[in-house]
């Protein structure tokens, strides 16, 4: 298990990123999951530097670990902002046409389609999101 | 992010390379709708994007919302990692993609 506390703001989506890249290149991960993964990095890091702490500012953990059997990546996203449930978000309509969509709740759709498991809880003071995707 | 644009008359092609995320998606939106005006073609090439997430879909939304009032737009290149994200999210319905 690995681990970054890292302040929560945009311009480090990319040293996040990094870090888990670094991680998945001990695996035999495919182009595809990894970049499924950068996504949902992208998208759920990106809403707490963004909402977390909002005027504020404030740290993220970012944790990595890997499963054997069958091969698979947990990432869990911890921060101390404010309480949310992304996964109460209501999902979007993506059968609407372009004057009609709403683009709310679209990120956290994305992450739901490409990984294995998403699951939040929040827990003492901490919201605590985490996703799982298989690699085999 | 790079990005590349070339305009002939009424025709605009913008050559997106890199990944259009949280960080980059504004800079992709101020470039691609600072020379919309009179455009009646708008070409998004992404033969060089590598991924887009869903702050970049919100800007496609935009484009393609400004380019059904003033002509089309059309998305040439993308690879199959875009084209599954479009296709997950109902965009393929939306955008042209070819």
């Amino acid at each position: 298990m690995k681990e970054m506390t890292i302040d929560a703001a945009i311009e480090n989506i990319e040293t996040v990123t990094d870090f888990i890249n670094e991680e998945l290149e001990n695996y035999n991960c495919s182009m595809k999951a990894q970049i499924q993964i950068d996504v949902a990095i992208d998208e759920l890091f990106g809403n707490i530097a963004r909402y977390a702490y909002s005027p504020e500012t404030g740290q993220a953990t970012v944790r990595v670990e890997v499963e054997e059997s069958p091969l698979s990546v947990i990432i869990t996203f911890i921060d101390h902002g404010k309480p949310f449930d992304p996964l109460s978000a209501a999902t979007p309509d993506v059968t609407l046409s372009a004057e009609e969509r709403e683009i709310g709740g679209l990120g956290i759709f994305l992450v739901k389609k490409s990984m294995d498991l998403v699951e939040y809880v929040f827990e003492d003071g901490h919201n605590i999101l985490k996703i799982k995707k298989n690699l085999e | 992010m790079t990005i590349k644009k070339e305009k002939n008359a009424n025709e605009l092609k913008i050559y997106v390379e890199g990944r259009v995320d949280t960080a980059t998606s504004k800079e992709f939106e101020e470039k691609a709708k600072a020379d919309l005006g009179g455009v009646e073609e708008l070409i998004l090439d992404f033969s060089q994007l590598n991924y887009i997430s869903s702050a970049g879909l919100r800007v496609l939304l935009s484009l393609q919302k400004i380019m059904n009032k003033q002509g089309s737009m059309k998305i040439v290149g993308a690879n199959d990692i875009v084209k599954d994200i479009f296709e997950v999210t109902g965009f393929s319905e939306i955008l042209t993609v070819e």
